[in-house]
C-alpha cells in the first residue's frame, strides 16, 4: 500500500507543482457533495490544511499512512473527521472531501501525460483510499464517544430519588430499563433509605413504555433488596396497556402492593402509617 | 474466643454484630441469645448488623436460626441496619431472609416490636417481674 520514494517524490511534486489549482478543484469538487451546509471558506481551509500535510508527507520520503513520517496527515485527517462528525455530516460526505482529490490528480495527470502515469496513479489513488478509510474510522470513534458519552448522561439524569413525604421517598422511572439502569435506580434508592430514614418507597412506572419480564425482574429486585433493608416498597403508575401486558406475560407481584397512581400510592402510605403510628402506644414515661 | 455481646433495653435484646462472623461466634451467640431471652422474660429482638459488609449464605442461616429460636421462646426479631450493597448483594444471590423482620435503624426496629406487640404495654400482671425489672436498671 505504501508508495515507495520515488512515487512519493512524484506525488509531492504535482501537488506543489499546482498547488493553486489542486486546492482550487479539490474545493469545488468537496463542495458539491456537501450541498452548502459548511461554508467555502472554510472547507478551502481544510483542503489547504489536508494538501498541505500531504506534500509535507510525500517530502519526507517513502509514504505510508501508517508511518511517523505522515503522524501530521493523520492528525490533520482525525481533526477533519472529528468536526464533520460533531456537526452532523454523514460518513460518506466526510469521506467524499478526501477522496476528491484523486480527481484532481486525475485531471493533473492527464494533462501530464507520460508512460508511468498510470501505474503512478494507481499508487496515490490506494494512498487516497488508505486516507479515506482513516477518516472513516476516526469519524466513527468520535460517534461512538458521543454516544457513549449521552448514555452516561441520560443515565445520571434520569434517576433521581425525590422525598414526597415525611418517610415517602419516590423514585419516578423514565424511560426504558435496562440492567444498567436498573442497577443505578437500586443502588440510588436504597442508599437514599438509608440516609433519610425513611420506611416508604413508591416506584412509579408512569414513563417506563414497556414492561417485560426483564422488566418486572429487575422491579421485583429492587422492592427484596428494600424489604430486606426494611422497608417497605409500593410500584405506582401502572396504565392500563401495562397491566394488561403484565397478566398476560404472567408476571406475579406477589404481596406487593401495586397502585395505578402516584396519588393512590401516596395515600395507601400515609394510611399505612397513619395505622402504625396510631397502633404504637404512648410511651410510658418512668 | 471472641463473644458478641447481648445487650438489655427495657424489654428487648440488642444485638449488635461489630465483628466477622465464624461459626463458633455464631453458635456461641445462639446459645447466648437463648439463655438471656429466657432468663430476662423479654419479647423483643433486635439484630444490628450496621457494621456488617459481607453477609453471605451462613450468615443468613444464622439470622434465620436466631429469628425461629426467639419465636420458639416468644419473642420477635427484627434485623436493622443492612447495608445497601448487602441487600442487593443478597438479592442477586437469591437469599430473600424468609420470615426475618427487618428495618432501616435500631429506632425504627423498636417501633416496630413495639408496634407487633401492643397488649403488653401498661399491663403489669406479674409484680414480682416488674421488681425485677427496676431491680436491674
Amino acid at each position: 500500500m505504501a508508495l515507495n520514494a520515488e512515487e512519493s517524490g512524484r506525488l509531492a511534486g504535482l501537488l506543489s507543482e499546482h498547488a493553486e489549482r489542486v486546492t482550487q478543484r479539490w474545493t469545488e469538487i468537496a463542495t458539491g457533495s456537501l450541498r452548502g451546509r459548511l461554508s467555502q471558506a472554510e472547507l478551502r481551509r481544510q483542503v489547504q490544511e489536508l494538501h498541505r500535510s500531504m506534500v509535507e508527507a510525500g517530502r519526507n520520503g517513502v509514504f505510508d499512512l501508517e508511518s511517523e513520517s505522515a503522524g501530521e496527515l493523520r492528525a490533520v485527517l482525525a481533526e477533519l473527521s472529528r468536526g464533520r462528525a460533531r456537526q452532523g455530516f454523514t460518513a460518506t460526505e466526510t469521506a467524499v472531501s478526501v477522496y476528491a482529490v484523486k480527481d484532481v490528480l486525475l485531471e493533473l495527470m492527464e494533462a501530464d501525460g507520460g508512460d508511468a502515469s498510470l501505474r503512478d496513479y494507481v499508487a496515490f489513488s490506494s494512498l487516497v483510499d488508505q486516507m479515506g478509510l482513516f477518516t472513516f474510522e476516526s469519524f466513527v470513534r468520535t460517534r461512538e464517544g458521543l454516544i457513549a458519552d449521552q448514555a452516561e448522561q441520560l443515565l445520571e439524569l434520569s434517576t433521581p430519588v425525590v422525598k414526597i413525604w415525611e418517610g415517602v421517598v419516590a423514585v419516578p422511572l423514565v424511560g426504558t430499563l435496562d440492567s444498567a439502569r436498573a442497577q443505578v435506580v437500586m443502588e440510588r434508592l436504597l442508599q437514599t433509605l438509608v440516609d433519610t430514614g425513611s420506611p416508604y418507597a413508591i416506584i412509579d412506572i408512569t414513563g417506563v413504555p414497556a414492561v417485560d419480564t426483564q422488566v418486572a425482574q429487575h422491579i421485583l429486585k429492587t422492592v427484596v433488596a428494600a424489604r430486606l433493608m426494611g422497608a417497605d416498597c409500593i410500584i405506582s403508575g401502572i396504565r392500563p396497556q401495562i397491566a394488561q401486558t403484565i397478566v398476560a406475560l404472567g408476571i406475579e407481584f406477589g404481596d406487593i402492593a401495586t397502585k395505578a397512581s402516584l396519588a393512590d400510592a401516596l395515600r395507601h402510605v400515609l394510611r399505612l402509617s397513619g395505622a402504625a403510628n396510631a397502633r404504637r402506644p404512648p410511651r410510658r414515661e418512668s | 474466643m471472641e463473644r458478641v455481646p447481648v445487650l438489655k433495653i427495657g424489654d428487648i435484646l440488642l444485638v449488635s454484630i461489630q465483628l466477622d462472623m465464624s461459626d463458633q461466634t455464631a453458635i456461641q451467640l445462639q446459645d447466648d441469645l437463648a439463655e438471656r431471652i429466657v432468663a430476662t422474660g423479654c419479647h423483643g429482638v433486635i439484630i444490628d448488623i450496621t457494621a456488617l459488609d459481607i453477609v453471605d449464605s451462613f450468615v443468613g442461616r444464622m439470622l434465620s436460626t436466631i429469628a425461629s429460636i426467639s419465636k420458639v421462646l416468644d419473642a420477635e426479631t427484627v434485623v436493622v441496619g443492612m447495608r445497601p450493597a448487602v441487600a442487593i448483594t443478597l438479592v442477586e444471590l437469591g437469599l430473600s431472609l424468609n420470615g426475618i423482620r427487618t428495618a432501616l435503624n435500631v429506632e425504627r426496629g423498636m417501633e416496630l416490636i413495639a408496634a407487633t406487640r401492643p397488649d403488653d404495654q401498661g399491663y403489669d400482671v406479674d409484680d414480682e417481674a416488674d421488681d425485677e425489672t427496676t431491680a436491674t436498671t
